[in-house]
């Protein structure tokens, strides 16, 4: 269980970003989160995946807290691919950097081997999201945060990518967060949904 | 790109990659021949030879004779090769000192950050030639005086690039994945935040080299530098000061093009290897 205890976070001398907060998320869950620009989703996601220290409260897998060091069972998918990989890495090296995904997971997400050659420049924003989706799928990854995965993609190629990643996450009981202001998407893929309108977190 | 004065022959052509590498083969060549021409060309040309004096560029001397009979053509060579392993040296060492400084401040932060900022404002507050000429009169002038004082006032414009950049590095977004798929400090130091800072510091050796050879030329100019019978660029292009408005020309001009054909060289050379090195352009 992925639980956020009565999170809060604000950056110093500034407006509180995120206030009073709770969210749980069991394994095999498929939690939306849904809400406005504005309202805190990142600062969620970040916070829930161990990129910010909330300010109060505690994020805590099966009730031990978020460790800082090694390989973070919370994993985080963002919206830009682009600012996600190194682009002086090969297609290859940025795959590999926790740990080569297999050959049936590259096809499942239809990344070519001839992408492996190439520089981060040289794919699509859909193919270089791909390559991103599958660096975090292996076996260590227990939760994962989608911030609005495939917000800047084709509809062919979002409709992939969520096939593939429910696809997956059902199969190895993964717990999935998906962050969106798209109420149609979190709908047609998600169990439960958590609207920041309503819950409120700044204001 | 800088690979353009290559003549287009439609009998050969070479793709751009091609080109790249054979201009980097050419410059790094050029400057090998430099500075290793004082071994080939021997001290001969370096003797006073008075019968010979103030003679204007024939086949026997390439670039003319000075007014004390010496061959121009020996004395630019080992000037140059002089002045390229001065400016190497010099160069190197502050490239050092810049980027050692430079990744401190991007990745330590807080206090020694505010520390090494401040330091760099001082140096850039300060005259840049009174703080060559202190330095170097204090070490005591001479070779050793002018490598240590440029080493030591020309580190602060890289100092701050690698500094931006580390900051930039570190604070993007797949830095900050690789933190959380459980990679160390020192492999993200070494995989993620070294291959960016290559081509800067290429850059920043490659700008460095110039202002080098001319500081040295300048401490030299007024006595502190390298001692008057040194055969120097600085002071062969010192000495020619006096000749030009009599009339000998080749006495200040060819070694003057031998300078600017070596800082040509290494400009080509660092475009090249950035092209080369940096992905978006490596594969064209």
């Amino acid at each position: 269980m992925l639980i956020g205890k009565q999170l809060a976070f604000r950056y110093p001398h500034h407006n509180w970003i995120v206030r009073n907060f709770d969210i749980a998320i069991a394994p095999s869950e498929v939690v939306g989160l849904f809400g406005p620009s504005g309202f805190g989703k990142t600062t969620l996601s970040k916070l829930l995946a161990g990129y910010l220290t909330p300010t109060q409260g505690q994020v805590t897998i099966d009730n031990s807290p978020l460790s800082d060091r090694g390989y973070c069972p919370v994993q985080m998918i963002f919206q830009n691919p682009e600012l996600a990989v190194n682009p002086r890495w090969r297609i290859h090296k940025i795959l590999a950097e926790k740990q080569s995904p297999d050959r049936f997971l590259l096809d499942a997400l239809a990344i070519h081997p001839s992408w492996l050659d190439r520089y981060p420049h040289e794919l699509s924003g859909g193919e270089l999201q791909r390559v991103a989706v599958a660096r975090v799928l292996n076996p260590a990854t227990r939760y994962l945060i989608a911030d609005e995965m495939t917000a800047m993609l084709d509809a062919n190629t979002q409709a992939l990518i969520w096939h593939r990643v429910l696809d997956y996450v059902r199969s190895h009981n993964i717990g999935l967060l998906v962050i969106s202001h798209d109420a149609a998407l979190i709908k047609r893929v998600c169990n439960r949904a958590i609207n920041l309108m309503q819950v409120g977190t700044s204001r | 790109m800088a690979t353009s004065f290559l003549p287009r022959r439609p009998a050969i052509r070479f793709n751009r990659r091609q080109i790249t590498l054979l201009s980097i083969a050419l410059c790094t060549l050029f400057l090998v021949a430099i500075v290793f021409s004082n071994r080939f060309m021997g001290d001969a040309g370096l003797d006073p030879a008075l019968t010979q004096r103030n003679q204007p560029p024939s086949l026997t001397h390439l670039f003319g004779t000075d007014w004390l009979g010496r061959d121009m053509l020996t004395r630019s060579l080992h000037g140059m090769s002089l002045s390229v392993r001065v400016g190497l040296l010099a160069a190197s060492f502050s490239a050092i000192i810049g980027t050692g400084l430079g990744l401190m401040a991007g990745t330590l932060g807080g206090k020694v950050d505010a520390v090494i900022t401040w330091i760099i404002d001082v140096f850039f507050s300060l005259p840049h030639l009174v703080l060559l000429i202190m330095i170097s009169f204090a070490i005591g002038g001479g070779t050793k005086g002018v490598i240590i004082a440029v080493a030591l006032t020309h580190w602060t414009s890289l100092a701050r690039i690698i500094r931006a950049e580390t900051l930039q590095v570190n604070s993007s977004d797949y830095v900050q994945l690789s933190y959380k798929l459980g990679r160390s400090p020192f492999w993200i130091a070494r995989h993620h935040m070294l291959p960016h800072m290559i081509p800067q510091l290429l850059v920043g050796l490659i700008l460095l080299f110039p202002h080098a050879i001319l500081h040295e030329a300048a401490l030299s100019f007024i006595g502190i530098g390298l001692s008057p019978h040194t055969p120097a660029i600085g002071i062969i292009l010192a000495e020619s000061m006096r000749n030009l408005s009599t009339g000998y020309w080749w006495v200040g001009v060819l070694p003057g093009l031998l300078l600017l054909l070596a800082v040509q060289a290494f400009d080509t050379l660092g475009e090249n290897v950035r092209a080369l090195i940096d992905p978006k352009t490596s594969q064209g």
